[in-house]
């Protein structure tokens, strides 16, 4: 498979692998972010400032001031030839989740109409749903997810909301997402994690990363304010959710 | 104990930022960062700083300031006119720009408005007791995050000093202006000028583009002649599948007007771009007020690349070229000398 390499200015380029959303497109994005990572943690590919991963690109940004464009594509490039890492090492994330709220999934109802399901057909569409984590963006820790059931496939909502709750779990298209802030959207709410996607008093501030394998887990509201208070006091121990890939958590 | 500068007055929209905070952009964090490097670099090294540490981006209007530390060197690059208050009730005495200042226990930087820009910076010798966050001290405020409290100042706030006193040493000013360049502003084509007609690229370099009132920290919204998609906007011709998004990248959403996107701006997004404003010019992006405009003109990443560097060794000969100044309300030797030969007659400011 043929790369384009798109100019952005004279501080990034941008390596395209496809022009379409998939599983293999992804993987080979993740695989060359890992490479360059790797290339980079082992004093190799002076000048580049980092990479940024998405659905089906690549972008690469660096130094004018310490490398150039013509030293580093053909670097980029037999990194490629050389062939890329099939199985990066991703983890498994475990994010537990309150369905049952009307607060917290006020489109639930809808959903199932639109979907012709039960509720809990919904929520069970989901938890079984095997999500991945293509990119972050948008907002620091904010994740596009894709993976979900297909029969839960909706467009967005034609009137966004103004204003919604953070750590609200929403679906639209083909994917799940998380918000990290209390910020507009237009997605729909079927739920809410207690878990905050950001939290700047944490070393790793964002919790998420492009490559993890997310599941859903069903917690009621008891157990949605336990973790809640110990999320706000800062005593979760977050490596509890997560666990190598193709294990559970 | 060590001092502070205190905002007993707030400017509009005054946020500590650095050279930006990079290598996050994977998790979605934003670069943020000074809008224009230059102004930053200089007044960090007029402070005698190197040119990563943390300085004070002045929008539009600065904040009073006043002194609580035995001394604290400032600098301050841009078009500005402060003003110092040696005293409660004291008249405020006219300051310099780009140069550093001796300021005093209870005296009060009154840094007033920029004229000419939308930024400005002032920088202080040791920079900022704050606190790092993912390894950058710049403000982004969406977030809450970085700089003092994740916000601009306010009133009230005590912006921690790193040194107790102002180190030793004579005051610096700028030989002459930075010169920024004028003209069109560069840009390279990419990475989605395939996602115009011919004719929409014509429109692009052709006409010249006002800034629109929405310019801020995340970008700036032109206005002119609507830029023509290759694909009808009916048929998806202004979406993409997300991608990163670099400093300078100008997005064409479907109304056709492009938006150059700065500082704070999101990590990756659907919109196509058609160029990217090469590095060297972006920090003319980030001086430009509303009702300003520009043209774009491209060249090709190479060039752009030799232009950055070459801006570079330009700005390290401005920090070569430093002058002594004299003390703010004192004889300037230098200026009496260079004036008396042109007119015989210099007029000192009147001093408090």
């Amino acid at each position: 498979m043929s790369v384009r390499y798109l100019s952005c200015g004279d501080t990034a380029f941008t390596v395209e692998f496809g022009n379409e959303i998939s599983p293999e497109i992804n993987g080979r994005v993740m695989s060359l972010h890992a490479a360059i990572g790797g290339a980079k943690a082992s004093g190799g590919l002076g000048g580049v400032v980092e990479t940024v991963p998405t659905m089906r690109s690549l972008m690469v940004a660096y130094d004018p001031l310490a490398t150039s464009r013509s030293e580093l594509q053909p670097q980029i490039d037999a990194l490629i030839a050389r062939g890329l890492p099939s199985k990066v090492a991703t983890r498994r994330v475990t994010i537990p989740c309150c369905y049952d709220d009307p607060e917290f999934a006020p489109d639930l109802a809808e959903v199932a109409e639109r979907t012709r399901k039960t509720p809990d057909q919904v929520i069970a569409a989901h938890l079984a749903s095997p999500f991945k984590v293509y990119v972050l963006g948008f907002m620091p820790g904010l994740a596009y997810i894709a993976g979900l059931d297909q029969t839960l496939y909706l467009p967005r909502r034609s009137q966004p909301r103004v204003r919604l709750p953070r750590s609200s779990v929403a679906i639209a298209m083909d994917m799940t997402t998380i918000y990290p802030f209390e910020s507009p959207g237009g997605w729909h709410l079927i739920g809410r994690t207690p878990l905050w996607m950001f939290d700047q008093r944490r070393e790793q501030p964002v919790f998420l990363a492009p490559g993890d394998q997310l599941f859903f887990r069903r917690i009621d509201r008891k157990a949605f304010d336990r973790i809640a208070r110990q999320v706000e006091a800062g005593t979760l121990d977050w490596s509890s959710l997560i666990s190598p890939a193709g294990r559970a958590a | 104990m060590t001092g502070a500068l205190k905002v007993v007055r707030a400017g509009l929209f005054d946020t500590v930022q650095d050279q930006g905070r990079n290598g996050h952009m994977a998790l979605g964090m934003p670069t943020a960062g000074a809008m224009d490097r230059i102004g930053l670099s200089l007044a960090n090294a007029l402070a005698g700083n190197d040119g990563q540490t943390a300085g004070l981006e002045i929008g539009v209007m600065g904040p009073d300031l006043l002194v609580e530390a035995d001394s604290v060197r400032v600098a301050l690059v841009g078009p500005l006119a402060p003003t110092l208050i040696e005293a409660p009730d004291a008249p405020p005495k006219p300051l310099d720009s780009d140069r550093s200042h001796l300021l005093k226990r209870g005296q009060t930087l009154r840094v007033g408005m920029v004229d000419g820009s939308s930024t400005a910076y002032l920088a202080v010798a040791g920079g900022f007791a704050l606190p790092r966050f993912m390894g950058s001290l710049s403000t982004y405020a969406r977030a809450g995050i970085g700089g003092f409290e994740g916000r601009k100042l306010a009133a009230g706030d005590a912006l921690p000093l790193a040194l107790a006193t102002a180190p030793a040493g004579d005051e610096r000013k700028l030989g002459s202006a930075f010169d920024y360049g004028s003209g069109p502003v560069r840009v390279i084509w990419g990475p989605q000028e395939d996602h115009f007609s011919a004719k929409g690229r014509r429109t692009f370099v052709e006409a010249d583009w006002r800034v629109s009132k929405e310019a801020d920290r995340m970008g700036i919204r032109f206005e002119g002649p609507t830029i023509e998609h290759a694909l009808s906007v009916a048929k998806g011709g202004a979406d993409i599948i997300s991608d990163g998004i670099g400093p300078g990248a100008i997005q064409v959403p479907g109304a056709g007007l492009p938006i150059v996107l700065l500082a704070d701006r999101q990590t990756v997004g659907g919109y196509p771009k058609i160029a990217t404003v090469a590095s060297v010019d972006l920090p003319r992006l980030g001086r430009l007020l509303p009702g300003q405009s520009v043209r774009f003109t491209p060249v090709t990443v190479a060039e752009a690349e030799k232009l950055r560097r070459d801006q570079e060794a330009r700005l390290a000969r401005a920090i070569a070229d430093f002058k002594v100044a004299g003390p703010p309300g004192g004889i300037d030797l230098a200026r009496l000398y260079e004036e008396n030969l042109i007119d015989g007659i210099v007029y000192e400011r009147p001093s408090a």
